[in-house]
C-alpha cells in the first residue's frame, strides 16, 4: 500500500516536472524565476527598512483589488448615494470601501518610508540613478492617483480641495483659464469633471503605475540591490560568480522576513481598517460626510494628511511677482517641492552613500529635513494665520536648502572609511 | 480608538527619525467646533437597543417630517435595532412606502427653503458630520430669542433657522436674560415644568436620539468591530506560523 502511494506520488511529480519543462520550452517561466527570485542574490544585511518596498507592492496590490470591486458598485453619476449604498447595501461593501481608503493613507506611510530609506541610504546613487527616476515617476502618478481618487465620493472636501487644486491651473499666465475649462471639462466642477477623474483614477493611472512599478524591479535587478552600509556586493563575487555578501532573494527574504513582515503591516493596517477608520478625520476628512455643495464651502478647506507638506509649501507663497498672481507661483514652488528629490543622485558629491559613513554635516541636515517635512504637513492642516505662513515659509526654505545645498555639504563634510564587507546588524 | 495606529511598527527603527514622522502624522487632532459653548460629552451605545429604538420613535415623530435619512433603509434598520416588521410597518412607516425603501421626508426642499431660510439637511450622517457631542448639545441648548423669525435661538448653532421643535418635551428655556443679543448672557435656565418631561428625562430622550443618529451614520459598525477581532486573530496565528517559518530559513543564512 504504501509503496503503492509513494509510486503515486512519483508520477505526480514527474507530470509536473514534464509539465514546467514543456512551458520552459516555450516560455522562460524557470528563468524568469531563478532571475528574479531564487538566484536574485540581495545582500544578507537587509534591515527594517528595507522592508518598504515589499509592502509598497502589497498596498499596491490591496488598491487594485478593492478598487476593482468598489467600481463594481460606484457610480460616477450618483456618486455620493452609490458610496453610502456600497457602505450600506453591497455586502461587505463598507470593508471594501474602508481597506481602500485605509490603503490610500496607507500607501503614502510606506512609500514615504520607502523613499526616506532611500535618502538615508544613498539608495538613488549611481548605479541606481534611474531605479531613482523610476520611483520618483511612481511618486508623482500616485499624487495624482490619490487626487482624483479623493474626488470620486464627491463629499463636500472632494469638491472643495478639488476646485481649490484646479483652480491653480486657471493662475497659469494667458493660457490658465482655458486650460482650467479644458481640465474640469466645464465652467464648474461638475459631473464632466468627476467622471474624467474616474476614468484616470480606475484605468488610466493605475495602468501607468503598474508599468511603472515593473520598470522598477527590472531596474532594480539589472543593477542589484544597495544596502545600509551602501556597498555593492558584487564587488566581491565567489568562484560561480555569486557576490559573498549575497543571499537568494528567495527563499530567504520572502519567506525568512517578507512574509512575517506582510503580516505584521497587515495587522497594523486592520488595526485601523476595522476600530480607526477615519483616523479621527485624518484618512477621511468630516466634511466628506456632506455632499457636495458649490454653496458651502467647508470652514476649512485642508487636503488629506499625505499632501499637506506640499499644501503648506503652495501656500507658502503669498508674493504676486512679475504681476503673475501669488496662486501661480504656489502652483510652481508645490510641483518644484514634489520633483525636486529627482535631481538628488546628481546633488549627493559625497564619497560615501550610507548615512553609516557620511559626516555630520549630512546627518544634521537629513533631521532637519525630516523635522522640517513634519512641521510643513502639520502647517498643511491648519488654517492659516501670519504665523503659521511665515512658519511654512521658512520651512520651504529649508526644504529647497537641503537639497540646494547638498552638493556643498556633501563635499566639505569628513566621511568615515566604508567597510570592505557588509556589516551585519 | 486612535492610538492603535501606533503600535506593531516600533521594534529597531523606533530611534529612527522615520518613526518620529509616522506618530506625528498619524497622532489625530482633536477636531473642535467653533462654538465657545461647553460641551457636555455623549457617549453613543450601540448594544443599547431600547435607546436606539426609542431613538428611532423620537426621530419619526419629531423629526422625519423636515429631516430625512435618505441613505438609510426601514427594513436594515428594524433588522439591526430589533424591531418587528409589522411594528414597522404600523408605527414608523410613511404611508405607501415599502419596508425596503430608504427614510425619506416629505418636505419639499424648495418650499423648506422658503420657510427656514435653510432646508433641513439630510441626517443620516450628521453624527459623523458634526459629531455626537455637538449633536447631543445641539438638541439640548435651544432658548428663547424673540429676535429670531421662530422666536428661538441656539447655543450650539447660533442663529439656527430650525425651530426647537422638541420645546413640548423639554419645556421653556431662557437665558436669563431681558434680551438675548446680549454677549455673555449667562446660562440657561429652564421654566420648572413647564414641559412634558423632567429635566432628566429629556436628557435621555437627546440621549436615545443622538445615539440613534449615530447609529444612522454607519450602520455596519458594530458588525466592523466584530468581524476585526476574527481578522486581527487570525493574522496572529498566522504571523506565529510564518514567523517559525521564517526562522528555520534565517538559521541558514550565515553571519
Ligand atoms: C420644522 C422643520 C424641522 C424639524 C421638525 C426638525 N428640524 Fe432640524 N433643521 C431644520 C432646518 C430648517 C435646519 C437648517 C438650519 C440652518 O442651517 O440654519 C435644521 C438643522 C438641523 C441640524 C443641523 C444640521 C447641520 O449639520 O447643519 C440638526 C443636527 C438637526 N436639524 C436635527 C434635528 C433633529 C434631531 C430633529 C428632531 C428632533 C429636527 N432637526 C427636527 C428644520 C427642522
Ligand atoms: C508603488 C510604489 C513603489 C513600489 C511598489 C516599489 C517597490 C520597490 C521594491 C520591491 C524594491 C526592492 C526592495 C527595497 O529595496 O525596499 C524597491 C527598491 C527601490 N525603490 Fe521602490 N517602490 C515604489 C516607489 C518608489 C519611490 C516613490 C521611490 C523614490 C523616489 C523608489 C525608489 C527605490 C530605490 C532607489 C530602490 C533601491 C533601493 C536599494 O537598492 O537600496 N521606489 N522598490
Amino acid at each position: 500500500m504504501a509503496e503503492d502511494a509513494q509510486a503515486q506520488k512519483g508520477k505526480l511529480a514527474k507530470g509536473w516536472l514534464n509539465f514546467i519543462d514543456w512551458v520552459d520550452e516555450r516560455f522562460p517561466l524557470t528563468e524568469t524565476f531563478e532571475f528574479h527570485m531564487s538566484k536574485y542574490y540581495a545582500p544578507k544585511n537587509f534591515n527594517f527598512w528595507y522592508l518598504f518596498g515589499v509592502l509598497s507592492m502589497v498596498v499596491l496590490v490591496i488598491q487594485l483589488l478593492t478598487g476593482i470591486w468598489l467600481t463594481m458598485s460606484y457610480s460616477p453619476s450618483d456618486a455620493f448615494a452609490s458610496v453610502e449604498y456600497i457602505m450600506r447595501d453591497v455586502e461587505y461593501g463598507w470593508l471594501l470601501r474602508y481597506l481602500h481608503s485605509t490603503g490610500a493613507s496607507a500607501f503614502f506611510v510606506v512609500v514615504y518610508l520607502h523613499m526616506f530609506r532611500g535618502l538615508m541610504y544613498g539608495s538613488y546613487r549611481k548605479p541606481r540613478e534611474l531605479l531613482w527616476l523610476v520611483g520618483m515617476a511612481i511618486f508623482a502618478v500616485l499624487i495624482i492617483e490619490g487626487f482624483a481618487g479623493y474626488l470620486l465620493p464627491w463629499g463636500n472636501m472632494s469638491y472643495w480641495a478639488g476646485q481649490v487644486i484646479v483652480s491653480l491651473v486657471g493662475a497659469i499666465p494667458f493660457i490658465g483659464p482655458d486650460l482650467m475649462e479644458w481640465v474640469r471639462g466645464d465652467f464648474l466642477m461638475s459631473d464632466i469633471t468627476l467622471n474624467r477623474f474616474f476614468a484616470l483614477h480606475v484605468i488610466a493611472l493605475p495602468l501607468v503605475l503598474v508599468m511603472l512599478v515593473f520598470v522598477h524591479i527590472v531596474a532594480l535587478h539589472h543593477v542589484g540591490s544597495s544596502n545600509p552600509d551602501g556597498i555593492e556586493i558584487k564587488k566581491h563575487k565567489d568562484a560561480n560568480g555569486i557576490p559573498l555578501d549575497g543571499i537568494p532573494f528567495h527563499p530567504y527574504y520572502t519567506i525568512g522576513h517578507d512574509v512575517p513582515a506582510i503580516v505584521i503591516f497587515l495587522f497594523v493596517f486592520c488595526v485601523v481598517v476595522f476600530y480607526a477608520p477615519e483616523m479621527g478625520g485624518y484618512f477621511i476628512e468630516k466634511p466628506n460626510f456632506e455632499v457636495a455643495n458649490p454653496l458651502k464651502t467647508p470652514e476649512h478647506i485642508a487636503p488629506v494628511w499625505y499632501y499637506t507638506p506640499f499644501y503648506a509649501m503652495l501656500r507658502a507663497a503669498t508674493y504676486p511677482l512679475f504681476g503673475v498672481p501669488a496662486k501661480f507661483w504656489g502652483f510652481v514652488v508645490m510641483a518644484g517641492a514634489i520633483v525636486m528629490p529627482a535631481a538628488l543622485p546628481w546633488l549627493d558629491r559625497s564619497p560615501v552613500k550610507s548615512m553609516r559613513y557620511k559626516g555630520l554635516l549630512s546627518k544634521i541636515t537629513l533631521a532637519l529635513f525630516i523635522v522640517t517635512f513634519v512641521i510643513l504637513g502639520y502647517l498643511g492642516t491648519i488654517a492659516p494665520s501670519p504665523v503659521s505662513t511665515l512658519a511654512a515659509q521658512i520651512g520651504t526654505a529649508i526644504y529647497f536648502g537641503y537639497f540646494v545645498l547638498m552638493p556643498w555639504y556633501t563635499r566639505i563634510e569628513k566621511t568615515k572609511p566604508v567597510p570592505d564587507r557588509v556589516t551585519m546588524p | 480608538m486612535t492610538g492603535s495606529a501606533k503600535m506593531g511598527l516600533g521594534k529597531r527603527g523606533s530611534k529612527t527619525l522615520g518613526l518620529a514622522l509616522l506618530v506625528v502624522l498619524l497622532t489625530p487632532l482633536s477636531q473642535a467646533m467653533e462654538s465657545e459653548w461647553p460641551m457636555t460629552p455623549m457617549n453613543p451605545d450601540l448594544q443599547n437597543l431600547p435607546s436606539l429604538q426609542n431613538g428611532w420613535r423620537l426621530f419619526t415623530n419629531y423629526c422625519l417630517g423636515c429631516h430625512s435619512l435618505k441613505y438609510q433603509r426601514y427594513e436594515r434598520t428594524a433588522d439591526d435595532l430589533g424591531v418587528p416588521h409589522d411594528i414597522v410597518l404600523e408605527q414608523l412607516l410613511f404611508s405607501g412606502q415599502k419596508i425596503g425603501e430608504q427614510m425619506t421626508t416629505a418636505m419639499d426642499p424648495e418650499m423648506a427653503k422658503n420657510w427656514f431660510g435653510a432646508p433641513p439637511p439630510d441626517l443620516t450622517m450628521v453624527a459623523r458630520l458634526r459629531g455626537v457631542d455637538w449633536l447631543y448639545n445641539y438638541l439640548r441648548t435651544f432658548y428663547l430669542d424673540e429676535s429670531r423669525p421662530f422666536g428661538v435661538n441656539n447655543k450650539v448653532f447660533p442663529n439656527v433657522g430650525m425651530p426647537n421643535v422638541l420645546q413640548e418635551l423639554q419645556g421653556t428655556q431662557t437665558t436669563g436674560c431681558a434680551s438675548a443679543a446680549e454677549e455673555n448672557c449667562g446660562e440657561l435656565v429652564l421654566l420648572e415644568g413647564s414641559g412634558q418631561y423632567t429635566s432628566e428625562e429629556f436628557d435621555q430622550a437627546v440621549y436615545d436620539i443622538v445615539n440613534f443618529l449615530y447609529y444612522t451614520g454607519e450602520p455596519s459598525r458594530l458588525e466592523r468591530h466584530r468581524t476585526g477581532v476574527f481578522v486581527l486573530l487570525f493574522l496572529v496565528i498566522l504571523f506565529v506560523f510564518t514567523f517559525l517559518l521564517g526562522r528555520e530559513y534565517q538559521k541558514d543564512v550565515k553571519h
